[in-house]
């Protein structure tokens, strides 16, 4: 391993953890722009099943998705203390609606697994890694592949 | 290399300016009596247009543009120096020369050189006009005599000589002791130049020995100045025994070089010596610019303006639109939560409200744009088609002042040169028909725009033959357009202009006759936000008038619940408004239904259903009908829950984040803070008069 190479496996990179009903998952912290509280989402006609609709973020018109139905986990039941995730994707915000955001934390590369193959799923797809730290198991999110199938789900829809 | 770019892409933008002062000053000498000699003022600003543009050419090297703009320089010197009059046959010239200069400037902003056949083509044209012997010097050469102006050059136009002046020539030639006593010759000379208009050249003597302290300079002045030889001796007074002078008047003629190129040549070792100017008095950088004289009058004052970057002016509108939604949201919120208000608290919010309305005009107002170049582009587009069809068209234009959104103004250019094309093709009629008819032989059309409402009014109206119904019927029977049998009032034959694939013309112009058209124009400016609509009365002229929002940025719409969700339906397309009697609406078939207005069954459209809402929470009956209109004048009836409120509304892309959505048009955002979507009804029509597809890989094509 040159010098390079060993240094990036090294060097950290900081993760924020959510959970998504029981399962608990994480992102590259880059893509988030912030976190907010549930408000009302205005529902958007012939949209995928889980895109949940618009909200109104300082001017701008968020689309809203539901990360657990996006996941394969089923759909989202509403509740007052949900918590959406605003990132950005390319040049498109776009909020995730998660259970709660619970940690930052801070990995390395070398500390990322590669997600075995455990069948087909909608789940695998968005899922580059694996990560046990502590009593945990995190599953490290590929925001950049869920924010492409929404353009994949807008077609069809 | 970036700066040289950034400096050509102001020249050409102050081109843009430059063509817009040409062409008013086109307009206004043009409406003046024929065969004088035009207002002084008005050629002196469009001199300095021509001749500010001839300058930056030249400096960006835009050779073609310097010589024809040159070229059209030199006409108008003689307009103003009252050789050349202005006649029916010299303006058109004018004209086309300006046009031709616009081109010209636009292939080169583009970077494209111009064909050089039509360059020399139209350089002969517009010198055609020329009443002056043919001109000596070789074309092309006159790079050579002109020093190119600064790029920020005010508009100062080389000043005639005014009377002329007794000219002295002075030779002054200073010893040692004219320094040692402390004399200092650029002090004189700028003393001498208070007198008069001073040329001063210098002489060194370069046998002179290097070690020689005398001076080895003998300057030579021309002073033209009204002042005595002994006001100029004076200034020498102290000097004069430590310098040889002589002081001797010229034959009376003015001797001042008229360019310093000229001179240079007179001896090798003549140098250049500038005078500095001491207050300001004369023009820097023209030394051969007399004293202003009393009787030119200074050019009319310029509005001041600042070029923005339109991204900013963007910035800001959207900002202030949040700003406005911030403010009801606070209002509503405090009403609701914090019980009681104070009436000072209250106050104070009204304060703020009014307030960032005022803000919210302003920015919109900044965005706005004055139509003039807008019509004045269309005034050479008549031109242009008057002269194709070989037909006399007076063209006249009226507000030019109002302002329009100007991404508005871009997108009005393609309908607005649809409908004038079509005026001077099918409208005027030729000239004799015209005098058989009683009119002038010139048609008469007329672009206005005005303010009326709260919208903008563009009309296009000329003194023509008015639509041809009958043909206009017969043509639509014959492409199938609507039944043989069908009974249509005069309105509804005149809006069959506007449909797809109509078209009268027994013969295809190559101006129009194409059958697209009409119908492109009314979808675009549909598309606007705004209607069209004609009136013509046979044998004296048809009106178009286009009704258009103020700005893109806001629409006005009504806010409305249908199946629990509020959705914004844009005003300008509703036509009104009922509220059925049962008795009204007509069950067809297993789910459509009809209503009944005035004899008229028009289809009903459940808006609910239309965006997929199920849980409508009124009854069927209790409907609200939103009469519309689609761009062919087919009525849909669109059924609400209920109407809440009718109000401008701030548009909001949906597309920058997410990408289309089936049947909206975009967003907007309420006083509350929630995400409304406004409807795309031309979508929604269009969807039930032409039902999709039902797989979903048609759909997709059809998206």
């Amino acid at each position: 391993m040159s010098f390079k190479e060993r240094r990036k496996s090294l060097q950290k990179i900081e993760f924020i953890t959510l959970s998504i009903g029981a399962q608990d998952f994480c992102m590259d912290i880059i893509l988030v722009r912030e976190i907010r509280g549930w408000s009302k989402v205005t529902t958007l006609p012939h949209s995928p099943l889980d895109v949940l609709g618009v909200m109104n973020l300082r001017g701008a018109v968020v689309p809203i998705v539901d990360l657990s139905a996006r996941l394969g986990l089923g759909r989202y039941e509403a509740t007052d203390r949900d918590v959406i995730i605003i990132t950005l994707i390319g040049d498109q915000t776009v909020g995730f609606v998660v259970t709660a955001v619970s940690d930052i934390v801070e990995l390395s590369r070398d500390e990322i697994q590669p997600m075995p193959n455990i069948g087909e799923g909608a789940e695998n797809l968005f899922v580059k890694g694996i990560v046990t730290s502590d009593d945990k198991t995190l599953r490290v999110l590929d925001i950049n592949n869920i924010g492409d199938s929404m353009a994949l789900a807008r077609e069809i829809a | 290399m970036s700066s040289l770019t950034e400096l050509r892409a102001i020249f050409f933008q102050e081109c843009e300016e430059q063509l817009e002062d040409l062409t008013d000053g086109l307009n206004a000498i043009e409406a003046e009596v024929e065969e004088t000699s035009p207002d002084p003022d008005q050629v002196n600003s469009m001199f300095r247009a021509v001749h500010s543009i001839k300058g930056g050419a030249a400096s960006f090297s835009l050779d073609a543009i310097a010589q024809f703009a040159h070229a059209y320089e030199t006409i108008l010197d003689e307009l103003r120096g009252g050789q050349l009059l202005t006649t029916s046959d010299s303006i058109p010239v004018l004209y086309r020369a300006a046009d031709y200069l616009a081109d010209l400037i636009s292939l080169a902003a583009a970077g494209f050189e111009p064909d050089p056949d039509r360059l020399a083509l139209q350089t002969s044209e517009i010198m055609s006009l020329s009443q002056a012997e043919p001109v000596a010097e070789p074309e092309g050469d006159f790079l050579a005599d002109f020093v190119p102006l600064a790029l920020d050059d005010d508009g100062a136009l080389p000043v005639d000589n005014g009377p002329e002046l007794p000219v002295f020539n002075i030779s002054f030639t200073p010893t040692a002791a004219l320094y040692a006593n402390g004399h200092e010759p650029v002090q004189l000379f700028r003393e001498l130049e208070t007198l008069g208009r001073l040329k001063v050249d210098v002489e060194l003597d370069e046998q002179a020995p290097w070690d020689d302290p005398h001076p080895a300079a003998t300057w030579r002045l021309s002073l033209a100045s009204d002042r005595s030889e002994s006001d100029i001796r004076e200034i020498f007074e102290f000097a004069e025994p430590h310098a040889q002078l002589q002081v001797s008047l010229s034959d009376g003629t003015v001797d001042v070089p008229q360019h310093p190129m000229a001179q240079t040549d007179n001896a090798a070792n003549v140098q250049e010596v500038e005078v500095d100017d001491p207050a300001g008095i004369t023009e820097p950088d023209t030394p051969d610019s007399v004293l202003p004289e009393p009787t030119i009058k200074p050019p009319a004052p310029h509005k001041s303006t600042v070029r923005v970057d339109l991204g900013q002016v963007d910035e800001l509108i959207n900002l202030v639109g949040e700003l406005v939604i911030t403010q009801s949201v606070m209002t509503q919120s405090l009403l609701e939560h914090s019980g009681p208000v104070s009436r000072n608290v209250m106050a104070t919010l009204d304060d703020f409200k009014s307030l960032t309305r005022i803000i919210q005009e302003g920015i919109m107002a900044i965005r706005a744009q004055s139509v003039k170049p807008l019509f004045q582009r269309m005034a050479r587009i008549v031109r242009e088609t008057a002269q194709m069809a070989g037909k006399e068209v007076r063209f006249t234009s009226e507000g030019e002042d109002t302002e329009v959104d100007r991404i508005m103004i871009e997108r009005l250019v393609d309908p607005l040169t649809h409908i004038l094309r079509n005026a001077v093709d099918h409208g005027v009629e030729m000239g004799p028909d015209r005098l058989q008819a009683g009119k002038e032989e010139a048609g008469c059309i007329r672009l206005s725009a005005a303010h009326r409402s709260g919208r903008v009014v563009i009309e296009v109206s000329d003194d023509g033959a008015g639509v041809k119904r009958d043909k206009v019927l017969a043509s639509a029977i014959a492409k199938g357009l609507i039944q043989a049998t069908a009974q249509l009032s005069e309105g509804e034959i005149d809006r069959l202009l506007f449909m797809p694939g109509f078209s009268t013309a027994d013969v295809v112009t190559n101006l129009s006759g194409r059958g697209v058209g009409m119908d492109v124009v009314n979808s675009e400016i549909r598309r606007l936000g705004g209607r069209v609509s004609i009136i013509s009365s046979p044998g004296e002229g048809t009106t178009i008038s286009i009704s258009l929002p103020l700005t893109l940025a806001v629409l006005d719409g009504m806010i409305v619940d249908v199946g629990g969700e509020t959705l914004v339906v844009p005003i300008s397309a509703i036509l009104e408004t009922i509220r059925p009697d049962p008795s009204q609406i007509h069950q067809i078939g297993p789910s459509s239904r009809m209503v009944a207005v005035r004899d008229m069954m028009v289809p009903i459209i459940e808006l609910g259903q239309v965006f997929g809402y199920e849980n409508s929470s009124c009854r069927r009956d209790e409907h609200i009908l939103f009469i519309v209109e689609d761009e062919n004048g087919t009525m849909f009836a669109l059924a609400v829950d209920q109407i809440r409120d009718q109000r401008q509304v701030v548009i909001k892309s949906l597309e920058s984040n997410y990408g289309h959505v089936p049947f909206v048009a975009a967003a907007t955002i309420l006083g509350d803070g929630q995400i409304a979507l406004i409807v795309d009804l031309d979508e929604v029509t269009h969807r039930i008069s032409n039902p999709p597809p039902t797989s979903v890989k048609h759909k997709r094509a059809y998206a």
